[in-house]
C-alpha cells in the first residue's frame, strides 16, 4: 500500500504508536477471503494451508473477564493455546508508590475483587514485618484477619463454581453459588461497610471492630451457607453430565505443577497438600483446627471437590474464630502504638463519614502538639524503616505474594504483588492442547483466573 | 537547578554498621518536609540524607540460613569444577533481615542472597536441586528499580519456597541501566516465564535466554517501561468543591 495522497487530516498523536511511523500497513500481511462453498476451501484458498486461528476473548461470556485465549484448531481440537493478558492492567502498583502505606490497602483491595481481603491482609503483614510489629499485633485483630479471609475465600470459591457451572450450562448452580455469596457479602456490608473494595484490614490491626451482634448474624448466616453448599455438593458432584464435562479434562500433574508453580485447589488435587497457611501460617493460623483437602485426579472435577470441600474447612475455621471473637469482646483491634494505628476513633460525623466530634474536640481542645501530630499522622502517614519484606497467604486461588520496598519514607518505595492468577495462567497451554475447544472452557474455570488480579 | 538552598546542602555522615562490608546507597534524600523550590526557611531544607539498603549480615546468620548458605557454597564449588560459577564469583553478599524479632528463629526473618547476574541460574538450578536444599518452587520474579544505586540501577528480586523443608528465601540481582542484561532463569523455573516477562515489560531489564520476551501487560508498541522511577506516574488535575486536587504525581509528598 502506497503512502496516501488524499487530504487526509495528519494522523492524531497516538500513545502507544512510536513517532514517524504511520503507516504501518505495509509490514502486515492482510489476506482477503471470499466466494461461496465450504469455508475450509476458502480458508485454504486464502491461506494456502488448514490452520484456523480462533480468538477466545477477550470479550467472550466463557473466559472470566477479560481474557483473551489464541486457539488454533483443527476440527474441534485445539492444537495450540495462548493466553493474552493485559486488557484489565491498570497500574495499581505504580499508584500504590504515590501514596501512603496505609492508602496502599485501598489500592490493593481492588486488584482480585473476587478475594479483596488477601490482597489487604497480605499487604499488611508485609508492611507489618517491615515496621517490626509482627508480634504486636492484638489477637483480637488475627481473630477478625481470619475470620474475614475465611469467609472470603468461601464467598470466592462460590463464585467459582457458580461462573464454572453457568459457562457449562448450568444455571442453577451460578444462582445458588450467588445467592450463597450473598449471605456471606451481607456479614463483610456489616464489619466493612461494603460489598467490595472494603480497605478493612490496615497495617497495624483492621480498621473497626466488628458491630455489635455481629457473631449472632455470622452464625446465622452461616446456618444458610452451609445450607446452599449442600445444595451445590448434590446438584454438581454425582451429576452424570457435569461429570462427563470435567473428568479428565485439564489434566495438570504434580511435575507440571510445580514447573508452572501452579498453587493452590490446582496443586493440591494432584495430591500434594501444600497450603501456605500449614507450611508458612500467618494470623495465627497454627492455632485453628483444619485440613487441607487433596485428591489424586488432577482434572477439572477433583478441583471442584476440593473447592468444595475447602469452603467446608473454611467453615470449620470460621466457627472457631467465632468463638474467639466472643471470648476477645472489647480487646483491641490496632496496635498500641499511636504513631501507626489511624489517629482516630471511627463513627459516622455529620458529614456521613470520619471521626466522631468528641474525638476531634478533644484533641483540638487539650493539646496543640496532639493536634500537629494528628494532622501529620493523616496527612503524611507513618514511617516505614528502609528495607524489603515478602509475604505470603494462601488465597482461594493459590499462594498471593506480597514484596514490598521501604526507603524510609512514608510511602512504598515499591509494592509488587504475585498474583496467584497471573502465575496460574501460564498453564492454559498445557492443560488445553489436545483437547477440544468446549474443554478449554472448562479447563480455564478449574484455573479460576480473576483478571483484575492478574493484570493489576 | 532552581531550589537552591540558603547557606548550602549539609550531608548527614553515614558509617558503615559493624561487619558490613559493602554499602548500598539506592537513595538520597533532600530537606525534610517534602517542599521543593519554595522558600524553606525552616533550616532543614538543605538537609541531604542518603538512604541505604540493609548490608551484608555478619556470620552466624542463625536458624536454617547458615546451614542453607554452606550448602550452596559446597554444591558450588562442587559444580565450579565442571565449568560453574564458584561461590565467591556467585554470590554478592548475604542478607538476613530480622523485621524486629529477637533472632533468626522467628517466622518474619528473612534470607536474601544476592547474586552475580550472569550466575544467576547456576544459582537457582543448586538451590532447586541439592537435596538439602530442595527450593522446588518459584513464586516470580519482582523488578526494583533504584535510580541512585550507581552501576546496580535495576534489580530484579526472586522469591524462592521450599515445599520439603517448609523456607522461603530470596535471590536479588542487580543490573546496570545501560547494559540491563541479566541471564534468565526459565531453564531451571519454567514459572518464571511471564514473571520475567512482566518484569521486563515494567523495568526494562532483559532476561537473556528468556525464549520469548515480549511486553505482557502492556500494548506490544508501547514506548517506555512504567514501572521505573523516571517514569511519570501521570494524570489530570481534578476540580473539587472549587478547589483543584492536583494529580498525585505532583502533590506533596513528605518523603
Amino acid at each position: 500500500m502506497s503512502a496516501p495522497t488524499d487530504h487526509r487530516p495528519p494522523p492524531a498523536p497516538h500513545a502507544t504508536r512510536p513517532a514517524g511511523n504511520e503507516d504501518m500497513s505495509s509490514t502486515v500481511r492482510a489476506f482477503e477471503a471470499y466466494g461461496d462453498g465450504d469455508w475450509d476451501d476458502i480458508a485454504r484458498e486464502a491461506i494456502g494451508e488448514e490452520r484456523i486461528v480462533v480468538n477466545m476473548g477477550p470479550q467472550h461470556p466463557s473466559t472470566h473477564g477479560v481474557l483473551r485465549l489464541m486457539l488454533e484448531i483443527d476440527g474441534e481440537t485445539v492444537t495450540e493455546a495462548r493466553a493474552g493478558i493485559g486488557y484489565l492492567h491498570t497500574g495499581i502498583e505504580k499508584n500504590m508508590e504515590f501514596r501512603t502505606w496505609t492508602q496502599g490497602t485501598t489500592f490493593c483491595t481492588r486488584m482480585d475483587y473476587v478475594a479483596p481481603l488477601f490482597q489487604e491482609a497480605a499487604y499488611c503483614l508485609a508492611v507489618e514485618k517491615l515496621l517490626g510489629i509482627t508480634d504486636d499485633i492484638p489477637e483480637r485483630a488475627s481473630v477478625i484477619r481470619v475470620l474475614m479471609m475465611e469467609l472470603n475465600r468461601i464467598a470466592s470459591h462460590l463464585v467459582c463454581l457458580g461462573t464454572g457451572g453457568n459457562e457449562m450450562g448450568a444455571t442453577t448452580v451460578m444462582t445458588i453459588g450467588f445467592t450463597a455469596r450473598e449471605e456471606i457479602l451481607r456479614l463483610f456490608e456489616a464489619v466493612t461497610g461494603l460489598r467490595m473494595n472494603h480497605a478493612y484490614i490496615r497495617p497495624g490491626g483492621v480498621a473497626v471492630d466488628t458491630p455489635e451482634g455481629f457473631t449472632t448474624q455470622a452464625r446465622a448466616a452461616l446456618k444458610n451457607v452451609r445450607g446452599y453448599l449442600k445444595q451445590l455438593g448434590d446438584l454438581m458432584l454425582a451429576n452424570p453430565i457435569f461429570k462427563a464435562r470435567l473428568t479428565n479434562v485439564g489434566v495438570l500433574n504434580l511435575s507440571g505443577c510445580m514447573a508452572l508453580a501452579v498453587t493452590g485447589p490446582v496443586l493440591r488435587s494432584t495430591g500434594l497438600p501444600y497450603d501456605v497457611r500449614k507450611d508458612n501460617p500467618y494470623c495465627g493460623y497454627e492455632t485453628y483446627d483444619f485440613d487441607v483437602p487433596t485428591s489424586k485426579g488432577a482434572d477439572c472435577y477433583d478441583r471442584v471437590v476440593l473447592r468444595v470441600e475447602e469452603c467446608y474447612q473454611s467453615l470449620k475455621i470460621i466457627e472457631q474464630a467465632l468463638e474467639r471473637l466472643d471470648r476477645t469482646e472489647g480487646e483491641p483491634v490496632m496496635v498500641a502504638d499511636k504513631k501507626i494505628a489511624w489517629p482516630a476513633q471511627l463513627a459516622v460525623g455529620g458529614d456521613g463519614q470520619g471521626n466522631s466530634l468528641e474525638h476531634i474536640k478533644k484533641i483540638m481542645g487539650t493539646s496543640m502538639e496532639a493536634l500537629i501530630h494528628h494532622f501529620k499522622l493523616v496527612t503524611e502517614g507513618f514511617r516505614v524503616p528502609v528495607g524489603q519484606a515478602w509475604q505470603t497467604v494462601e488465597h482461594p486461588r493459590g499462594e498471593l505474594g506480597v514484596h514490598v520496598v521501604s526507603d524510609g519514607g512514608t510511602r512504598p518505595y515499591r509494592a509488587h504483588f504475585r498474583d496467584p492468577s497471573f502465575n496460574n495462567l501460564q498453564a492454559t497451554s498445557v492443560m488445553c492442547e489436545g483437547g477440544q475447544v468446549a474443554d478449554v472452557v472448562v479447563a480455564v474455570a478449574s484455573l479460576d483466573p480473576v483478571l483484575g488480579g492478574v493484570d493489576r | 537547578m532552581s531550589d537552591v538552598t540558603p547557606g548550602g546542602d549539609q550531608g548527614s555522615a553515614l558509617t558503615p554498621p559493624e561487619g558490613a562490608a559493602t554499602f548500598e546507597v539506592v537513595e538520597v534524600k533532600k530537606g525534610m518536609f517534602g517542599a521543593q523550590g519554595s522558600g524553606d526557611t525552616s533550616g532543614y531544607g538543605g538537609l541531604v540524607t542518603p538512604v541505604a539498603m540493609p548490608a551484608a549480615s555478619p556470620r552466624p546468620y542463625g536458624s536454617w540460613f547458615d546451614q542453607v548458605v554452606d550448602v550452596l557454597a559446597e554444591v558450588l564449588e562442587d559444580a565450579a569444577r565442571t565449568g560453574g560459577p564458584t561461590f565467591d564469583q556467585a554470590v554478592e553478599k548475604v542478607v538476613v533481615d530480622l523485621h524486629g524479632a529477637a533472632s533468626a528463629d522467628a517466622q518474619q526473618a528473612e534470607l536474601t542472597i544476592h547474586v552475580a547476574r550472569e550466575h544467576v541460574a547456576a544459582v537457582c538450578q543448586a538451590l532447586r536441586d541439592d537435596q538439602d536444599l530442595r527450593f522446588e518452587l518459584s513464586l516470580g520474579v519482582s523488578g526494583v528499580h533504584y535510580p541512585h544505586d550507581a552501576g546496580r540501577e535495576l534489580h530484579a528480586v526472586y522469591h524462592l519456597a521450599s515445599v520439603t523443608h517448609s523456607r522461603r528465601l530470596r535471590l536479588e540481582v542487580a543490573a546496570p541501566d545501560d547494559d540491563p542484561h541479566i541471564r534468565s532463569t526459565t531453564s531451571v523455573y519454567p514459572s518464571n516465564d511471564w514473571h520475567e516477562r512482566e518484569t521486563y515489560d515494567f523495568f526494562g531489564i532483559v532476561f537473556d535466554g528468556h525464549p520469548a520476551l515480549t511486553r505482557i501487560e502492556m500494548p506490544d508498541d508501547w514506548v517506555g517501561h512504567p514501572q521505573r522511577k523516571d517514569y511519570p506516574l501521570g494524570g489530570i488535575p481534578v476540580e473539587y468543591k472549587g478547589a483543584t486536587v492536583p494529580p498525585p504525581d505532583t502533590r506533596r509528598s513528605y518523603s
